[in-house]
Parts: C-alpha cells; structure tokens; sequence
C-alpha cells in the first residue's frame, strides 16, 4: 500500500515536471519577507494547479524591465511592481496591456485596476517606532515623528524620493488632502525637502529597501523609521520591537505586469488570472499584513475580522490615510527625484 | 666589412620576425581587450552624448554642471578614495615590513592571512562590518561591558563605516607589491648604509624606504583607482549619506529613460581615472628613477 503511494507520487512528480518542461514562466519580485509571502500565498499554489513551473527571481525594479525591453533581451514573463513605476514604465511602453478578458478583476478596487498592472496588494507608507524607545504610545502623526523634543531619537527615512515628500509636507501642516496640491510645483517640493533638512541631523540612515528598513528596527539602530507596514509586522513576529501607526500613512498598492515582448506572455497572462482570483488573494495576509486588491477576498471566509481590521485597505484603517496619487507620480517623479538626490549629497 | 653588414641585415630581420611573432603571440588578449574594453567604452562615450529625446545633445554633461550635487559626489567619491589610501599605506606599509623580515615559512604563512579575505565574497565582508560595528553590534557590546566607552559609539552608517570597510577590503591590494618590492631589497645594502656611519633610522629612510617606492606607487595606485568605482561597501556602510559616483550611476539609470545621464557619469569618472594615472604615471617614473636607481 504504503509502496504504491510512493509510486503513484512519484509518477505525478515525474508527470508534473514533464509538464514543468514545456510551461514555465519566471516571475521576478522584490525578494524579503515579502517575496516569501508572495512565494507561498500566490506562487507555489498557482504552480500546483496551473501544472506549470515557476522560476522565480528577486530583481532591481523597472530599470532591469526597461534594461531588457530596449535591448530585446526580455527573460521575465511577470515583475511585481510598485503602482508608481508601474504607472511611469507603462507610459514608457514597457509593458504589455493587461487582457482584462482573462483576468477577472470585476471585484477588484477600481483604482488597482490598471491597464498595463493588475493589483496584488495593497499596503501602506507608515512610521515606526521601537517600543522600548518610546513604549505603546509612540508617534501619532508625521508631526510627532518630526517633533525631535517629544521623540528623541534616531531616525531612517527613505532614499528615493517615492513615498518622502508626502510625509514631511504633512509635518510642514499642510492637510492630507491638499498634499498633492502643494507638491505640484518645484516651490513645493523645496517646501517638502526643507522640512527634511530641518530633520537631517536626526537621521542616521537613508534606507533603500524594505528589508533594511525592516532590519534597522530589529537591530535597534534606529529609533524610529519610514517603511513598509507589512515589513514592520513580520519583524515584530521575528522579536523585533516596533509598533507602527496608519494615522496620516500613505495608501498605496503592488501590482503585476507582464514586460513587453515576455518570452511567455500567453501564459503570463493565464497566471495573472490565477492569482487574482480571492482564493488566492485571501490567503496573503497570513504570511504578511497587506490586504488584497480583490475585495471577494474578503468574502471567503478566510480572512477573519481580526486579520481583516488589522490590514491597510480595513475600511477603519483606510479612512486614517491618504491615497497616494499615480498622477502626480506620473508628472513630477523624475524632477523631485533629482530634487531630492540632490538634497542627499548635502 | 661585408660580413658585418649581413649580419646586422639578418639581425634586424630577426628582431622583425621577433616583434611579429610576440605581437601573434599577444594578438588574443588585444582582440579581447578591442572587443570588451574599447568597443563597450566607445559606446559608453557616443551614448552619453544622446539626449533624452534620442538626438545629439550636450545635455548629460550640463546636467552635471548645473546639479551642485555632481560636484559633490566627485568630491566624496574622491575624498573616499584618498582617505582609503592614505589608511591603507599607513597600516599596510609597516606591516609589509614587518612580514619582509620574517622567516620565509612564517612570512608565508602571514601573507596567507594577509589573502585569507580574498576568499570570501566582498558582499559577505562589508555585511560583516555592519554586524560588527553597529550601535548594537559586537564591537560596542564588548567595549561596553569592558568599560571602555559608556554609550555605543557611531561607528556605521557614516563615513567612518564606509572607511573601516573599505580599507579592510584593499589593504592586501597594497600589502602585496609593497611585500614584493620589501623582498627583492639586498639586505647587504642596508649594512652598507650601517657600516658607512648611518643609524638605522636614517638607514631606513634613506635606503630602505626610497627602495620600496616603486611598489608601494604601484599598491597605492591600484587602492586608489579601484576606490573610485566602489559601489557595495559605501552603499550598505555609508547609510545612504556617503554617495559615491557608482552609486549615483545606479540611480540615474533608474531615473533616466535614457542612458545617456548614466553614461556621461561613466564618461567623466573614466576620464579623470585616466588622468589621474597619467599624472601619478609621470612621479611613478620619476620615482623608479631615482628610487629604482639601485637596481
């Protein structure tokens, strides 16, 4: 008996990896702890019941995408990506239209519907505080992250300007909704970046990715950080000692795009459908707090309330934030990147 | 008079044939370095002059001019570099000496110490440094607990980070030229300078010491070029705040639509590399010399 399970498993392995052979497709991501979660909650189950082999990669972001495009070179059948970069390299015609006729995104939140990316997830720009600085009653607005006399302490912020300006126009007064507003002009952005300078000698680092922001926390360099609030939650999982705030956060989503020109783009296509069903989509919270793009998700039963009203997209948590704007992304990235490059050699 | 004539025909076409057949000899390394070093150069140089637009434009280059920031990060990167060599002569050079006058077997043995770095990646290395030197890190805990200092000391994420790091990783660059000049010194010179009234002290800076130049113009060289296109350790040590050319490379691709900004970056490193080796060229002759004299 027990002989011949053996046999019949290993025949479908070797039948899967037969199958494997002839449909696989290479889905490139940010690697981290959020990869993991992407890997168990979409990838390895997709790849079980599509019967395909998914080679996955961890890569640079959309300049890699952009690197192979021009060049004819296109080894990546699908990038996870941020909605900003999504957005620019879309325009830059980088990317494939997404076939809106094979993936059902009917009960998507319509603003994570793009045309050329499809929500994944969503999640949340926040500050974090290490709880044996500052306890439970940490920051509660950018306003007190930058009050260095009420927090004293170190601070990490962001390298790019993605996700900066917003934060510090914010502890400069101005109100969630008019941020966008104040930004769109090179005064305001030299607004944003003065309130920086004012908070430059409290910071240690200019973080550049979510695991090192999720790692100063746990190391106990910084005292408090900007970053990624799922990082921050699996941190704390791992003993790390850190709270973070969806007051004032900034709300934004990942997406999945196919590059133009993707060896697999057929297949691609089909996979995209896969994993934005909610049965898959429901099963990312359990390995990282980001809440789906696929509002069914919520519907299956799986996320519980508990989970549910912990995630940033919770209708309670997603009132607290600003969403972030794909258009003033789209018009203003590139000069307020140069912008804040600039302040960084300061 | 008609035989010395033949002979010096033949051994002119000899030395042609000689030339020829090094030049066969040498063909395959000069191939590769046409095809991977001018060729992708050339492309570099013609494509920092394509502008965004896809047409001949000067605009990388003013880009650069009208950006203070640019300034700035040759600066860094060159303070960097300079710092790095500076700190790898002063720990390398004695201890060079130190290995010269060893035993052969033990002297082995330190230059395999001296190696031991090599073997690990630099990627492995530089995260080390993060792990050793941060406010939690090893180094603080110790002292700490051994009441050396009372709160943890800023040792990473900052200039000093970057350094520490850095010259860990190109101090054998500089150990091994100058531990190679050290060992080809006749001994007998240094009793020489002895027996003709010199303390060892003079006997050093006047003899020994003028000797190594060659080799340690040569190990400072290499440090200091190779610092120029450091990327790992600044990036991961330096905690964003030391933004050296590489890295600035790195962005502006992931800037840019085009290439252009990235590879007029490249450009101008390139060329005042190239400067740099000719000036250092220039006293690196002048030294050998009147240092190399001796040989």
């Amino acid at each position: 008996m027990k002989l011949k399970t053996t046999l019949t498993l290993a025949a479908s392995l070797m039948a899967t990896t037969a199958i494997a052979q002839d449909k696989q497709i290479t889905v490139a991501s940010w690697g981290g702890s959020y990869q993991e979660a992407q890997s168990k909650a979409l990838f390895e189950p997709a790849e079980a019941n599509m019967g395909i082999k998914i080679k996955q990669e961890s890569y640079g972001g959309m300049s890699d995408v952009r690197l192979q495009v021009q060049t004819g070179q296109v080894t990546l059948d699908v990038v996870s990506s941020g909605s900003g970069s999504a957005a620019r390299a879309a325009a830059e015609g980088l990317l494939e239209e997404i076939d809106y006729s094979v993936v059902d995104a009917s009960s998507f939140i319509p603003s994570t519907r793009g045309s050329h990316c499809v929500g994944g997830d969503v999640f949340s720009t926040v500050y974090a505080w290490n709880t044996d600085t500052y306890g439970e009653d940490g920051p509660q607005s950018w306003a007190d992250f930058w009050d260095v006399e009420k927090f004293p302490g170190k601070r990490a912020y962001r390298n790019k300007v993605a996700g900066a300006l917003e934060p510090a126009i914010m502890a400069d007064g101005v109100a969630p909704e008019d941020v966008y507003e104040v930004l769109s002009s090179e005064e305001g952005i030299e607004r944003a970046l003065n309130k920086i300078r004012e908070l430059r000698p409290h910071i240690d680092v200019f973080w550049s990715s979510g695991a090192q922001h999720a790692q100063l926390m746990k190391d106990g360099e910084v005292d408090m950080t900007t970053g990624w609030n799922g990082r921050f939650d699996n941190a704390a999982k791992d003993g790390a000692q850190v709270m973070y705030s969806f007051n004032q956060a900034l709300l934004d989503y990942d997406c999945f795009a196919i590059p133009k020109g993707a060896p697999n783009k057929d297949l691609a296509m089909e996979f995209l459908a896969e994993i934005s069903k909610p049965e898959y989509q429901d099963d990312l919270p359990k390995y990282i707090t980001y809440g789906p793009t696929n509002l069914a998700a919520y519907e299956t039963g799986v996320i519980s309330a508990e989970v549910a009203a912990g995630l940033p997209s919770s209708p309670d948590n997603a009132a607290m934030q600003m969403p972030v704007s794909l258009e003033w992304y789209a018009e203003w990235e590139t000069i307020a990147a140069e912008m804040y490059a600039e302040m960084l050699t300061e | 008079m008609q035989t010395v004539r033949i002979n010096q025909s033949g051994l002119r076409t000899d030395e042609r044939l000689e030339r020829l057949k090094l030049f066969g000899l040498s063909s395959p390394a000069l191939l590769m370095i046409l095809v991977i070093l001018v060729l992708p150069v050339g492309w570099l140089f013609y494509v920092s002059f394509i502008g965004a637009n896809g047409e001949f434009s000067l605009e990388n280059y003013e880009r650069m001019i009208s950006r203070k920031s640019y300034a700035r990060i040759f600066w860094t990167t060159f303070q960097v570099s300079f710092l790095t060599t500076g700190l790898c002569i002063l720990i390398g050079y004695p201890l060079a000496y130190f290995l010269s006058q060893l035993p052969p077997r033990l002297a082995n043995l330190g230059l395999i110490t001296v190696l031991l770095p090599f073997w690990t990646s630099l990627l492995v290395r530089t995260y080390a440094w993060l792990v050793l030197l941060q406010k939690q890190g090893l180094v603080n805990d110790w002292a700490i607990s051994l009441g050396l200092w009372d709160e943890p000391i800023k040792m990473v994420h900052n200039m000093t980070g970057t350094l520490i790091g850095m010259v860990h990783i190109m101090l054998p660059f500089l150990i091994l030229p100058v531990y190679g000049a050290m060992r080809s010194i006749d001994l007998d010179l240094m009793k020489a300078a002895s027996n003709l009234g010199a303390n060892p002290r003079r006997a050093f800076w006047n003899v020994f010491f003028p000797l190594t130049m060659p080799g340690l113009m040569a190990g400072a060289l290499m440090v200091f070029i190779l610092c120029l296109g450091f990327f790992v350790t600044p990036a991961v040590l330096g905690g964003g705040k030391v933004i050296m050319v590489s890295m600035q490379i790195v962005s502006n691709i992931e800037l840019f639509v085009n290439w252009g900004a990235a590879s007029a970056l490249g450009v101008v490193l390139l060329v005042l590399t190239v400067a740099i080796l000719w000036i250092a060229s220039r006293f690196l002759n002048l030294e050998q010399m009147t240092g190399g004299g001796g040989h």
